[in-house]
Protein backbone atom coordinates (compact mmCIF):
# COMPACT_ATOMS: atom_id res chain seq x y z
CA UNK A 1 0.00 0.00 0.00
CA UNK A 2 2.66 2.49 1.05
CA UNK A 3 4.82 1.37 -1.83
CA UNK A 4 2.06 2.20 -4.29
CA UNK A 5 1.51 5.59 -2.68
CA UNK A 6 5.21 6.21 -3.17
CA UNK A 7 5.68 4.94 -6.72
CA UNK A 8 2.51 6.19 -8.37
CA UNK A 9 3.31 9.92 -8.35
CA UNK A 10 6.82 9.26 -9.63
CA UNK A 11 5.83 7.78 -12.96
CA UNK A 12 2.21 7.03 -13.69
CA UNK A 13 0.55 10.03 -12.07
CA UNK A 14 3.43 12.45 -12.11
CA UNK A 15 2.09 15.79 -10.91
CA UNK A 16 3.58 17.94 -13.65
CA UNK A 17 2.83 16.26 -16.98
CA UNK A 18 -0.33 14.42 -16.00
CA UNK A 19 -2.06 16.82 -13.63
CA UNK A 20 -0.41 20.10 -14.70
CA UNK A 21 0.19 21.08 -11.09
CA UNK A 22 3.05 23.09 -9.75
CA UNK A 23 4.50 24.47 -12.94
CA UNK A 24 4.44 27.99 -11.55
CA UNK A 25 7.69 28.20 -9.74
CA UNK A 26 9.24 25.17 -11.36
CA UNK A 27 10.55 26.27 -14.68
CA UNK A 28 12.25 29.55 -13.94
CA UNK A 29 15.02 27.79 -12.02
CA UNK A 30 15.86 25.20 -14.68
CA UNK A 31 18.58 27.11 -16.55
CA UNK A 32 21.24 25.36 -14.49
CA UNK A 33 21.18 21.92 -12.88
CA UNK A 34 22.42 22.91 -9.43
CA UNK A 35 19.66 25.37 -8.44
CA UNK A 36 17.12 22.98 -9.93
CA UNK A 37 18.33 20.20 -7.63
CA UNK A 38 18.17 22.45 -4.59
CA UNK A 39 14.69 23.56 -5.61
CA UNK A 40 13.55 19.95 -6.08
CA UNK A 41 14.87 19.02 -2.64
CA UNK A 42 13.20 22.01 -0.97
CA UNK A 43 9.85 21.31 -2.59
CA UNK A 44 10.04 17.63 -1.66
CA UNK A 45 10.69 18.43 1.99
CA UNK A 46 8.00 21.12 2.16
CA UNK A 47 5.39 18.92 0.47
CA UNK A 48 6.18 15.95 2.69
CA UNK A 49 6.18 17.74 6.01
CA UNK A 50 3.25 20.05 5.30
CA UNK A 51 1.19 17.00 4.35
CA UNK A 52 2.21 15.26 7.55
CA UNK A 53 1.52 18.25 9.82
CA UNK A 54 -1.87 18.96 8.27
CA UNK A 55 -2.77 15.30 8.44
CA UNK A 56 -2.06 15.39 12.19
CA UNK A 57 -4.28 18.47 12.48
CA UNK A 58 -6.96 17.24 10.12
CA UNK A 59 -9.58 16.55 12.77
CA UNK A 60 -9.12 19.82 14.62
CA UNK A 61 -9.25 22.35 11.76
CA UNK A 62 -12.69 23.81 11.11
CA UNK A 63 -13.53 23.27 7.48
CA UNK A 64 -14.26 26.91 6.67
CA UNK A 65 -10.87 28.31 7.56
CA UNK A 66 -8.77 25.39 6.40
CA UNK A 67 -7.20 27.26 3.46
CA UNK A 68 -5.75 29.91 5.76
CA UNK A 69 -4.43 27.27 8.17
CA UNK A 70 -2.84 25.40 5.28
CA UNK A 71 -1.22 28.56 3.96
CA UNK A 72 0.19 29.40 7.38
CA UNK A 73 1.70 25.94 7.89
CA UNK A 74 3.19 25.89 4.39
CA UNK A 75 4.51 29.43 4.72
CA UNK A 76 6.17 28.61 8.04
CA UNK A 77 7.94 25.60 6.49
CA UNK A 78 9.03 27.66 3.49
CA UNK A 79 10.47 30.33 5.78
CA UNK A 80 12.50 27.59 7.49
CA UNK A 81 13.81 26.36 4.14
CA UNK A 82 14.62 29.90 3.04
CA UNK A 83 16.52 30.72 6.22
CA UNK A 84 18.48 27.46 6.03
CA UNK A 85 19.40 28.13 2.40
CA UNK A 86 20.46 31.67 3.24
CA UNK A 87 22.64 30.39 6.07
CA UNK A 88 24.34 27.46 4.34
CA UNK A 89 24.06 28.07 0.59
CA UNK A 90 24.02 31.81 0.09
CA UNK A 91 25.08 31.69 -3.60
CA UNK A 92 22.28 29.34 -4.56
CA UNK A 93 19.72 31.18 -2.52
CA UNK A 94 20.68 34.33 -4.47
CA UNK A 95 20.14 32.46 -7.74
CA UNK A 96 16.77 31.12 -6.66
CA UNK A 97 15.78 34.63 -5.50
CA UNK A 98 12.02 34.95 -5.19
CA UNK A 99 11.30 31.41 -6.28
CA UNK A 100 11.94 29.94 -2.83
CA UNK A 101 9.10 32.12 -1.53
CA UNK A 102 6.92 31.02 -4.40
CA UNK A 103 6.99 27.44 -3.11
CA UNK A 104 4.14 28.63 -0.86
CA UNK A 105 1.80 29.04 -3.79
CA UNK A 106 3.02 25.92 -5.56
CA UNK A 107 -0.15 24.10 -6.51
CA UNK A 108 1.32 20.65 -5.78
CA UNK A 109 1.49 21.35 -2.07
CA UNK A 110 -2.04 22.67 -1.70
CA UNK A 111 -3.25 20.02 -4.12
CA UNK A 112 -1.81 17.11 -2.12
CA UNK A 113 -3.06 18.54 1.17
CA UNK A 114 -6.57 18.99 -0.18
CA UNK A 115 -6.69 15.69 -2.04
CA UNK A 116 -4.80 13.37 0.29
CA UNK A 117 -3.61 14.65 3.65
CA UNK A 118 -7.04 15.77 4.86
CA UNK A 119 -8.39 12.22 4.61
CA UNK A 120 -5.44 10.05 5.55
CA UNK A 121 -3.22 9.16 8.50
CA UNK A 122 0.05 11.08 9.03
CA UNK A 123 2.50 8.47 7.79
CA UNK A 124 0.88 7.74 4.41
CA UNK A 125 0.49 11.51 4.01
CA UNK A 126 4.19 12.01 4.58
CA UNK A 127 5.00 9.33 2.01
CA UNK A 128 2.53 10.79 -0.47
CA UNK A 129 3.91 14.28 -0.04
CA UNK A 130 7.53 13.18 -0.41
CA UNK A 131 6.70 11.10 -3.48
CA UNK A 132 4.87 13.92 -5.19
CA UNK A 133 7.71 16.28 -4.41
CA UNK A 134 10.15 13.76 -5.91
CA UNK A 135 7.99 13.30 -8.99
CA UNK A 136 8.10 17.05 -9.45
CA UNK A 137 11.86 17.01 -8.85
CA UNK A 138 12.48 14.41 -11.56
CA UNK A 139 10.82 16.59 -14.20
CA UNK A 140 12.62 19.69 -12.95
CA UNK A 141 15.98 17.93 -13.12
CA UNK A 142 15.27 16.43 -16.56
CA UNK A 143 14.42 19.85 -18.01
CA UNK A 144 17.45 21.47 -16.42
CA UNK A 145 19.86 18.77 -17.66
CA UNK A 146 18.73 19.42 -21.24
CA UNK A 147 18.91 23.18 -20.82
CA UNK A 148 22.30 23.32 -19.13
CA UNK A 149 23.91 20.76 -21.44
CA UNK A 150 22.73 22.34 -24.68
CA UNK A 151 22.69 25.93 -23.47
CA UNK A 152 26.04 26.19 -21.70
CA UNK A 153 27.78 22.87 -22.37
CA UNK A 154 28.16 22.15 -18.66
CA UNK A 155 26.53 20.06 -15.91
CA UNK A 156 26.56 21.37 -12.33
CA UNK A 157 29.23 23.81 -13.54
CA UNK A 158 31.62 21.13 -14.93
CA UNK A 159 32.48 21.37 -18.62
CA UNK A 160 30.99 18.33 -20.38
CA UNK A 161 31.39 19.25 -24.05
CA UNK A 162 35.17 19.11 -24.78
CA UNK A 163 36.77 22.52 -25.16
CA UNK A 164 38.40 21.60 -28.50
CA UNK A 165 35.00 21.15 -30.11
CA UNK A 166 34.14 24.83 -29.84
CA UNK A 167 34.38 27.10 -32.86
CA UNK A 168 36.52 29.48 -30.82
CA UNK A 169 39.14 26.69 -30.47
CA UNK A 170 38.95 25.64 -34.10
CA UNK A 171 36.18 23.05 -33.69
CA UNK A 172 32.65 22.81 -35.09
CA UNK A 173 30.43 23.20 -32.03
CA UNK A 174 28.67 26.16 -30.51
CA UNK A 175 26.34 26.41 -27.50
CA UNK A 176 22.71 26.97 -28.38
CA UNK A 177 21.83 30.24 -26.68
CA UNK A 178 18.12 29.64 -27.22
CA UNK A 179 18.10 27.08 -24.41
CA UNK A 180 19.04 29.72 -21.86
CA UNK A 181 15.91 31.75 -22.70
CA UNK A 182 12.77 30.97 -20.68
CA UNK A 183 10.47 29.84 -23.54
CA UNK A 184 12.60 26.74 -24.23
CA UNK A 185 11.70 25.37 -20.79
CA UNK A 186 8.06 25.30 -21.87
CA UNK A 187 8.83 23.62 -25.17
CA UNK A 188 10.95 20.94 -23.47
CA UNK A 189 8.16 20.39 -20.96
CA UNK A 190 5.66 20.09 -23.83
CA UNK A 191 7.79 17.33 -25.33
CA UNK A 192 8.03 15.56 -21.95
CA UNK A 193 4.23 15.66 -21.68
CA UNK A 194 4.02 14.17 -25.15
CA UNK A 195 6.27 11.23 -24.22
CA UNK A 196 4.39 10.67 -20.95
CA UNK A 197 0.98 10.65 -22.59
CA UNK A 198 2.12 8.40 -25.41
CA UNK A 199 3.53 5.85 -22.93
CA UNK A 200 0.51 5.94 -20.64
CA UNK A 201 -1.88 5.51 -23.55
CA UNK A 202 -0.05 2.38 -24.64
CA UNK A 203 -0.27 0.85 -21.18
CA UNK A 204 -4.03 1.22 -20.95
CA UNK B 1 8.05 60.03 -14.71
CA UNK B 2 10.24 58.35 -17.26
CA UNK B 3 11.08 55.68 -14.69
CA UNK B 4 7.38 54.96 -14.14
CA UNK B 5 6.64 54.56 -17.85
CA UNK B 6 9.73 52.40 -18.16
CA UNK B 7 8.60 50.02 -15.42
CA UNK B 8 5.14 49.84 -16.97
CA UNK B 9 6.31 48.86 -20.45
CA UNK B 10 8.97 46.50 -19.11
CA UNK B 11 6.53 44.59 -16.91
CA UNK B 12 4.10 44.10 -19.79
CA UNK B 13 6.50 42.96 -22.48
CA UNK B 14 10.06 42.04 -21.59
CA UNK B 15 9.45 40.84 -18.04
CA UNK B 16 6.06 39.33 -18.68
CA UNK B 17 4.83 37.30 -15.70
CA UNK B 18 4.06 34.23 -17.77
CA UNK B 19 6.61 34.20 -20.55
CA UNK B 20 9.65 35.27 -18.56
CA UNK B 21 8.92 33.88 -15.08
CA UNK B 22 6.16 31.26 -15.53
CA UNK B 23 4.13 32.80 -12.72
CA UNK B 24 0.47 31.85 -12.46
CA UNK B 25 0.85 28.96 -14.88
CA UNK B 26 -1.60 26.70 -13.07
CA UNK B 27 -4.63 28.91 -13.53
CA UNK B 28 -3.28 30.05 -16.88
CA UNK B 29 -3.48 26.48 -18.19
CA UNK B 30 -6.69 25.55 -16.40
CA UNK B 31 -8.83 28.54 -17.30
CA UNK B 32 -7.72 29.21 -20.87
CA UNK B 33 -10.25 27.10 -22.76
CA UNK B 34 -12.51 29.99 -23.83
CA UNK B 35 -11.74 33.67 -24.33
CA UNK B 36 -14.63 34.84 -22.18
CA UNK B 37 -13.62 33.10 -18.95
CA UNK B 38 -9.94 33.82 -19.63
CA UNK B 39 -10.71 37.50 -19.89
CA UNK B 40 -12.69 37.38 -16.63
CA UNK B 41 -9.79 35.78 -14.77
CA UNK B 42 -7.34 38.21 -16.36
CA UNK B 43 -9.36 41.21 -15.18
CA UNK B 44 -9.60 39.75 -11.68
CA UNK B 45 -5.82 39.34 -11.58
CA UNK B 46 -5.25 42.98 -12.63
CA UNK B 47 -7.75 44.08 -9.97
CA UNK B 48 -6.19 42.07 -7.14
CA UNK B 49 -2.65 43.06 -8.12
CA UNK B 50 -3.59 46.74 -8.03
CA UNK B 51 -4.90 46.34 -4.48
CA UNK B 52 -2.42 43.95 -2.88
CA UNK B 53 0.83 45.32 -4.25
CA UNK B 54 0.55 48.83 -2.73
CA UNK B 55 -0.58 47.33 0.59
CA UNK B 56 2.36 44.94 0.61
CA UNK B 57 4.64 47.78 -0.39
CA UNK B 58 3.59 49.85 2.63
CA UNK B 59 3.93 46.79 4.85
CA UNK B 60 7.41 46.14 3.54
CA UNK B 61 8.45 49.78 3.82
CA UNK B 62 7.15 50.48 7.32
CA UNK B 63 7.26 47.11 9.07
CA UNK B 64 9.41 44.47 7.43
CA UNK B 65 12.56 45.84 5.86
CA UNK B 66 15.69 46.32 8.01
CA UNK B 67 15.34 49.33 10.26
CA UNK B 68 11.78 49.96 9.11
CA UNK B 69 10.41 50.10 12.62
CA UNK B 70 12.45 53.20 13.47
CA UNK B 71 9.41 55.42 12.84
CA UNK B 72 7.70 53.95 15.92
CA UNK B 73 10.66 54.04 18.26
CA UNK B 74 14.27 54.93 17.32
CA UNK B 75 15.47 52.10 19.55
CA UNK B 76 13.99 49.57 17.15
CA UNK B 77 16.14 50.68 14.23
CA UNK B 78 18.16 47.49 14.56
CA UNK B 79 15.18 45.19 14.17
CA UNK B 80 14.94 43.28 10.88
CA UNK B 81 11.67 41.43 10.38
CA UNK B 82 12.51 40.44 6.80
CA UNK B 83 12.10 36.74 7.52
CA UNK B 84 8.39 37.28 8.20
CA UNK B 85 7.71 38.68 4.75
CA UNK B 86 6.49 35.44 3.11
CA UNK B 87 3.90 34.74 5.76
CA UNK B 88 2.68 38.34 6.01
CA UNK B 89 2.47 38.81 2.24
CA UNK B 90 0.42 35.67 1.77
CA UNK B 91 -1.82 36.62 4.69
CA UNK B 92 -2.40 40.08 3.22
CA UNK B 93 -3.20 38.57 -0.15
CA UNK B 94 -5.65 36.03 1.27
CA UNK B 95 -7.33 38.66 3.45
CA UNK B 96 -7.50 41.21 0.63
CA UNK B 97 -9.01 38.72 -1.77
CA UNK B 98 -11.65 37.85 0.79
CA UNK B 99 -12.36 41.53 1.44
CA UNK B 100 -12.54 42.42 -2.24
CA UNK B 101 -14.92 39.53 -2.80
CA UNK B 102 -17.28 40.77 -0.07
CA UNK B 103 -17.13 44.41 -1.17
CA UNK B 104 -17.69 43.60 -4.82
CA UNK B 105 -20.57 41.28 -3.96
CA UNK B 106 -22.27 44.02 -1.95
CA UNK B 107 -21.77 47.05 -4.18
CA UNK B 108 -21.31 45.73 -7.71
CA UNK B 109 -23.32 42.54 -8.20
CA UNK B 110 -22.86 42.68 -11.98
CA UNK B 111 -19.08 42.74 -11.62
CA UNK B 112 -19.32 40.02 -8.99
CA UNK B 113 -21.12 37.76 -11.42
CA UNK B 114 -18.26 38.16 -13.86
CA UNK B 115 -15.30 38.03 -11.49
CA UNK B 116 -16.72 36.30 -8.44
CA UNK B 117 -15.94 32.69 -9.21
CA UNK B 118 -12.31 33.55 -9.98
CA UNK B 119 -11.52 35.50 -6.84
CA UNK B 120 -10.93 32.53 -4.49
CA UNK B 121 -8.65 30.97 -7.12
CA UNK B 122 -6.50 34.05 -7.09
CA UNK B 123 -5.47 33.84 -3.44
CA UNK B 124 -3.12 30.98 -4.33
CA UNK B 125 -2.14 32.32 -7.74
CA UNK B 126 1.65 32.50 -7.94
CA UNK B 127 1.49 35.68 -10.00
CA UNK B 128 0.19 37.72 -7.07
CA UNK B 129 2.70 36.52 -4.48
CA UNK B 130 5.41 36.57 -7.13
CA UNK B 131 4.72 40.20 -7.94
CA UNK B 132 4.93 41.11 -4.25
CA UNK B 133 8.23 39.30 -3.85
CA UNK B 134 9.69 40.85 -7.00
CA UNK B 135 8.57 44.25 -5.77
CA UNK B 136 10.41 43.62 -2.50
CA UNK B 137 13.53 42.36 -4.24
CA UNK B 138 13.76 45.15 -6.81
CA UNK B 139 13.23 47.85 -4.17
CA UNK B 140 10.96 50.19 -6.10
CA UNK B 141 11.41 53.76 -4.93
CA UNK B 142 7.90 55.05 -4.34
CA UNK B 143 4.29 54.01 -4.42
CA UNK B 144 3.68 55.34 -7.95
CA UNK B 145 6.30 52.99 -9.32
CA UNK B 146 4.64 50.15 -7.45
CA UNK B 147 1.27 51.08 -8.97
CA UNK B 148 2.71 51.12 -12.47
CA UNK B 149 4.41 47.77 -11.85
CA UNK B 150 1.14 46.27 -10.60
CA UNK B 151 -0.84 47.58 -13.56
CA UNK B 152 1.83 46.57 -16.05
CA UNK B 153 2.27 43.02 -14.84
CA UNK B 154 -1.50 42.58 -14.57
CA UNK B 155 -1.97 43.71 -18.16
CA UNK B 156 0.88 41.46 -19.27
CA UNK B 157 -0.82 38.48 -17.62
CA UNK B 158 -4.16 39.45 -19.16
CA UNK B 159 -2.62 39.65 -22.64
CA UNK B 160 -1.00 36.26 -22.23
CA UNK B 161 -4.09 34.40 -21.02
CA UNK B 162 -6.45 35.98 -23.54
CA UNK B 163 -4.15 35.26 -26.46
CA UNK B 164 -3.60 31.62 -25.51
CA UNK B 165 -7.34 31.18 -25.00
CA UNK B 166 -7.98 32.58 -28.48
CA UNK B 167 -5.42 30.21 -29.96
CA UNK B 168 -6.80 27.20 -28.07
CA UNK B 169 -10.33 27.96 -29.29
CA UNK B 170 -9.08 27.72 -32.89
CA UNK B 171 -6.94 24.68 -32.07
CA UNK B 172 -9.91 22.53 -31.18
CA UNK B 173 -10.59 22.24 -34.92
CA UNK B 174 -7.09 21.16 -35.88
CA UNK B 175 -5.64 17.72 -36.18
CA UNK B 176 -3.07 17.26 -33.41
CA UNK B 177 -1.39 13.93 -32.57
CA UNK B 178 -3.44 12.36 -29.77
CA UNK B 179 -0.79 12.34 -26.97
CA UNK B 180 -0.06 15.99 -27.69
CA UNK B 181 -3.64 17.20 -27.28
CA UNK B 182 -4.54 19.48 -24.41
CA UNK B 183 -1.63 20.07 -22.11
CA UNK B 184 1.27 19.23 -24.42
CA UNK B 185 0.28 21.57 -27.21
CA UNK B 186 -0.60 24.31 -24.71
CA UNK B 187 2.96 24.20 -23.36
CA UNK B 188 4.50 24.34 -26.81
CA UNK B 189 2.30 27.23 -27.93
CA UNK B 190 3.15 29.13 -24.76
CA UNK B 191 6.82 28.53 -25.55
CA UNK B 192 6.40 29.87 -29.08
CA UNK B 193 4.48 32.89 -27.81
CA UNK B 194 7.29 33.43 -25.31
CA UNK B 195 9.82 33.47 -28.13
CA UNK B 196 7.67 36.03 -29.91
CA UNK B 197 7.57 38.18 -26.77
CA UNK B 198 11.35 37.94 -26.52
CA UNK B 199 11.55 40.16 -29.57
CA UNK B 200 10.28 43.02 -27.41
CA UNK B 201 13.69 42.94 -25.73
CA UNK B 202 14.68 45.41 -28.44
CA UNK B 203 12.54 48.00 -26.64
CA UNK B 204 14.98 48.12 -23.76
CA UNK B 205 17.20 51.16 -23.77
Amino acid sequence: MNKRIFLDPLFKNNPIPVLALGICSALAVTVKLEPAMVMALSVTLVTGFSSMILSLLRNTIPNRIRIIVQLVVVAALVILVDQILKAFAWEISKQLSVFVGLIITNCIIMGRIEAFALYNKPFPSLVDGLANGLGYGIILIAVSIVRELLGSGTLIGYQVIPQQWYVANGGFYENNGLFILPPMALIILGLIVWVFNAKNAKRV
Amino acid sequence: MEQIANIFVKSIFTENMIFAYFLGMCSYLAVSKTVKTASGLGLAVIFVLLITLPVNYLLDRYVLSPGALAWINPQWAEVDLGFLSFILFIAVIAAMVQLVEMVVEKFAPALYNNLGIFLPLIAVNCAILGASLFMQEREYGNILEVFSYALGSGIGWYLAIVSIAAIREKLSYSNIPAPMRGLGIAFIITGLMGIAFMSFMGLQT
